[in-house]
């Protein structure tokens, strides 16, 4: 269930236009889940470094690690 | 010292008589490169009247989705010691009580490890330490957790770090242990803490009275404020001894020296529901009607004090002015009793919760979720009988909330054409 549900999110993910998505939104590609079981499967996605967190200071949005990436960002500085 | 960056306009506001966070800066440049570049940054800033950081980024250390805040310089080439400048929020310890030996311990930590920079506290309560590159970050995290046993705070749409007044520590008046409120809070909701799952900031406050020292009622989405349900405790000796000018009033806040209280003028008539009678030799207080105001007891607090039986209001919804408006707090709860193991408590914050998480918008901040969906559909959530307490004035404010399926036959009605007659 878990490993369904995280494909489905990756996937999701990879078909929107923004690159930052809110909790909120990620919920919609797993319908069948509660708000707070949705929120463990991000958590393992985050964990196994799928999925990436990205915050403002006041919001949190999850993003994939990529070119719009934190660390990638920090490459350049270097 | 000469500074590496010329500052005309940051040194005009270390004239004055008041502490310059400039001059403060300046003292931590003469050791941290990163202060130096900070001023030039600060000054360029002013000068283009508009500022130079790109917030956002990174959230926390491994395992964690908040405590840090990104901050990145967006002209590092000027500026290369402030490219990276995050932002750490130590969770505070409950009430903030330190020993000089934490504090020092925590700024040699940042010092060592930071730009020596701290914003003691913030307005989330938290310690801020100011100004960290990211190859810091977990260093800090680490000594922070084993040599102080200090945690990172809330950041970002988690939890944030709960707060609390002196309590019962230091406090005759708290009805509340609001040291283990906070406590039991910051453990029992570590996930909630460490790991976004909001649509938004949510923020605990506790006050242990009605005077609300740490203003839960102005900026917690969760106040848990302080209250008493028996009588005000009186003790009529020492009001004759206020009147008769043998006792300072209000504690020696407005000066120390003796003089008869004008009770009357000075606490009765500004009783905001006139519940009190002072008849020369005696004072009476209708206690069904008092509202908790706090002004007689601030005013004779060897006089009166709190009742016994005591326990918290809940109150759900502050918050400050970004989207729609300041907010303050509404009672849900009128009494709560609020002793460990808190059972009641967490029941009510759960279906909350869940019921913000179900229905928020992004950035939608549980006050701004009820004032759209409305008190009866947040009440029903919640699973708490609409009151009158819960507003300013029973018999203008309608409070009992009819539903059409609890009505025999219900009713039909066209909201749409209703705002159109009665704009909202």
């Amino acid at each position: 269930m878990s490993e369904e549900a995280k494909a489905k999110i990756l996937e999701y993910m990879k078909t929107q236009k923004k690159t930052k998505l809110y909790f909120n939104d990620l919920c919609k590609a797993v319908p069948e889940l509660k708000m707070r079981e949705a929120k463990k499967v991000l958590n393992e996605l985050v964990e196994e470094g799928k999925v990436k967190y990205w915050s403002s200071g006041s919001t949190t949005l999850y993003m994939l690690p990529g070119e719009d990436d934190v660390a990638a960002e920090e490459e350049k500085m270097k | 010292m000469a500074l590496k960056h010329a500052t005309p306009m940051l040194d005009e506001l270390e004239k004055g008589p008041w502490p310059s966070f400039v001059t403060d800066i300046k003292r931590m440049a003469a050791r941290k490169p990163m202060c130096e570049d900070l001023l030039g940054l600060l000054e360029m800033s002013y000068e283009h009247k508009e500022g130079h950081w790109k917030h956002g980024g990174i959230v926390g250390v491994f395992g964690y989705g908040g405590g840090v805040i990104g901050r990145y310089c967006d002209r590092p080439d000027l500026f290369p010691n402030v490219a990276h400048f995050h932002t750490m929020r130590v969770n505070q310890p409950a009430s903030k009580f330190y020993s000089t030996e934490a504090l020092r311990k925590l700024c040699d930590i940042w010092e060592e490890h930071g730009s020596g920079l701290t914003n003691m506290h913030g307005s989330t309560g938290d310690c801020i330490l100011l100004g960290t590159t990211t190859d810091q970050l977990e260093p800090i995290f680490y000594r922070l957790t084993h040599e102080l046993g200090m945690d990172l705070g809330g950041s970002g749409s988690n939890m944030r770090t709960p707060e609390g007044c002196v309590g019962r520590a230091r406090c005759e008046w708290s009805c509340l242990d609001t040291q283990d409120i906070i406590y039991d809070i910051t453990i029992k909701y570590q996930d909630e803490l460490h790991r976004p799952m909001f649509p938004y900031k949510f923020k605990f406050k506790a006050s242990g009275c009605p005077n609300d020292c740490v203003a839960a009622i102005a900026r917690a989405d969760c106040s848990i404020i302080g209250t008493w349900r028996d009588k005000i405790r009186i003790d009529q000796e020492a009001v004759r001894a206020y009147v008769g000018g043998e006792l300072v009033p209000n504690g020696g806040s407005h000066g120390f020296e003796k003089r008869k209280l004008d009770i009357q003028k000075e606490v009765i008539d500004l009783c905001p529901t006139r519940c009190m009678e002072w008849d020369g030799k005696n004072l009476k207080i209708w206690d069904e009607d008092c509202t908790r105001c706090m002004h007689c007891i601030n005013v004779m607090p060897r006089a009166l004090r709190p009742g016994t039986d005591v326990g918290a209001t809940i109150l759900c919804g502050a918050k400050a002015p970004i989207l729609e408006g300041a907010q303050l707090s509404s009672v849900i709860i009128p009494f709560m009793k609020m002793e460990p193991p808190y059972e009641e408590f967490h029941e009510f914050v759960e279906k909350m919760w869940d019921w913000w998480m179900e229905n928020g918008k992004n950035r939608e901040r549980l006050g701004e979720l009820i004032q759209r969906l409305g008190l009866r559909e947040f009440l029903k959530a919640v699973e708490v009988q609409p009151d009158p307490r819960m507003i300013n004035t029973p018999r203008f404010n309608p409070y009992i909330f009819y539903d059409p399926a609890d009505v025999p036959g219900g009713w039909e009605r066209d909201a749409k054409a209703y705002r159109e007659r009665h704009h909202a």
